[in-house]
């Protein structure tokens, strides 16, 4: 713990979890697809939904998408902001199940992609990214950390760890997930470094990975 | 880790320093980073806090939800008395009424409880004459003691109650308010354990689950307390109850709160029929 979480962080009010957290939500979803998206759905779960309003949290995860920090005074802007950068967007409150209460689900499209992600607000500015596509996962945003979409073969994350072994990159968690045996599977690899370019057009290139998304940390040095 | 204000107090004395001093110190050791560089970070901090306090004395405009805004610039005009009391009661509110706004703040220890620290560092240090960097100082002597209740018991007001935000904030702003009037190590101890002991049980009980009423008035009455606590230390009054078995009882208490009394707008004020009619009126106003 650092002093810088006590008195900290620089923040748009007025809530760590409501308004700077979901602020990081919409950064998490945006680095998914790589770019402000031509459109979003955002669906906002529990707590969010009955209290954004006042919290400014639809504003916050719009302001997160188009790509602000936590601590950008823009946010209260952020819809107009998102007119001018020809983001369309709609804020809907629905139901995610049991997942916990401050959770949004964002769904994106930019040009020919599109990704559906959800996560949570866990409380003190604090976030998890929880699903990607329809894979579940664990993500704080504070680490470096490559999403492979690959293949379920044999071989396929000696492959990728092997990759980042051959550039030094050591592995601080490993997280692999699939929706059935043999089909479409996802690893969410945590590294201790910031991962090169060159490594990351390594691991994409490689036989049996489908997409690979990079996540520097959100943390910030303000 | 720092686990113990009795601790921060008695390193800082056998060393001849500041509590500020212990906790830049062990900072340095842990984030490694450069000391210059700290200092530099916590600065920062502290010109955001004082950008947040000019600015919500000059709001004139209501909060997003239409709840709040104005009751800072109110108090600066017409309160009947100008004094210490009354300028951290507005400056506690301006922060808070600018954070209900969507200004830019420093979370200390959260957003909900931003005001405390910045209105009282700022008239203690104005009226003891203590330069900018004794006042980033103190930042550091704040922040250990919120550590310390972190690691003890809890800062969030969905654990512990109000108590545990607008408490900890207090009991952080008067520990750095003493160091800053020239206090000594001991007599910083005393002021954490009387101002948190003077909130113990706040409940957190949010109208609408939004951070405006009671929120805003209670950073005013935390900055009150913790300024109520300076002078009761800085005169000798000792705490009987040591400091760290104060954060105990209050995580304990915080504990024996039942859920509808933290966090979550379903007792306290929230639950009053005027909170819950604030509450299902602000459902659907979006001014935007």
């Amino acid at each position: 713990m650092s002093v810088f979480d006590i008195i900290g962080p620089i923040m748009i009010g007025p809530s760590s979890s409501h308004t700077a957290g979901a602020v990081k939500l919409g950064n998490l979803a945006r680095n998914v697809i790589g770019h402000t998206p031509d459109h979003a759905e955002i669906l906002l779960h529990g707590s969010f939904a009955r209290t954004y309003k006042g919290h400014g949290t639809d504003l916050a995860l719009v302001a997160g998408l188009l790509g602000m920090r936590p601590d950008d005074e823009r946010i209260p802007q952020a819809f107009h902001i998102a007119a001018g950068s020809g983001m369309q967007f709609d804020i809907v409150e629905g139901d995610l199940g049991n997942v916990h209460p401050n959770s949004a689900r964002f769904s994106l499209s930019w040009q020919n992609t599109s990704a559906i992600v959800e996560g949570s607000s866990v409380g003190g500015g604090a976030v998890v990214l929880t699903a990607v596509d329809g894979f579940s996962l664990e993500y704080s945003g504070n680490s470096h950390a490559l999403l492979v979409f690959h293949l379920d073969r044999p071989g396929s994350v000696a492959a990728v760890t092997g990759v980042l072994a051959a550039s030094m990159l050591n592995i601080g968690a490993m997280r692999v997930s699939r929706r059935e045996k043999g089909s479409e599977a996802l690893m969410l690899i945590e590294v201790d470094q910031e991962i090169p370019s060159s490594v990351v057009a390594k691991v994409s290139s490689l036989e049996y990975v489908r997409r690979v998304i990079y996540f520097a940390p959100l943390e910030d040095d303000n | 880790m720092l686990t113990s204000i009795e601790h921060m107090v008695k390193a800082a004395s056998r060393q001849h320093c500041k509590v500020s001093d212990v906790v830049l110190e062990y900072e340095v050791l842990t984030s490694g980073r450069p000391r210059d560089r700290i200092v530099e970070k916590m600065h920062k901090r502290l010109s955001i806090m004082l950008l947040s306090i000019e600015k919500g004395k000059r709001l004139t405009e209501r909060s997003p939800t239409g709840l709040s805004g104005g009751d800072a610039a109110r108090l600066l005009s017409h309160s009947p008395v100008q004094d210490m009391l009354s300028e951290v009661l507005a400056r506690a509110i301006a922060v808070a009424e600018y954070n209900a706004a969507m200004g830019k703040i420093v979370a200390a220890p959260t957003a909900g409880s931003a005001g405390v620290l910045p209105a009282v560092l700022s008239v203690i240090a104005e009226h003891f004459g203590a330069t900018e960097e004794d006042t980033v100082m103190s930042l550091f002597t704040a922040a250990g003691i919120g550590m310390v209740i972190s690691y003890r018991a809890t800062l969030a007001g969905a654990e512990g109650g109000c108590q545990a935000e607008c408490g900890s904030a207090s009991a952080m702003a008067a520990g750095a308010a003493v160091e800053l009037a020239g206090g000594d190590p001991e007599q910083v101890s005393w002021a954490v354990a009387s101002a948190l002991s003077a909130q113990l049980g706040l409940v957190c009980d949010p109208v609408g689950g939004l951070v405006e009423v009671p929120c805003i008035q209670r950073n005013g009455y935390a900055g009150a307390i913790a300024l109520s606590a300076l002078y009761l230390s800085l005169a000798g009054v000792k705490s009987h109850i040591p400091a760290d078995e104060v954060i105990d009882a209050m995580y304990a208490v915080g504990k024996a709160l039942p859920e509808s009394l933290r966090e979550t707008a379903t007792g306290g004020l929230a639950a009053t029929p005027t909170g819950v009619a604030i509450a299902t009126r602000c459902t659907g106003c979006h001014p935007r």
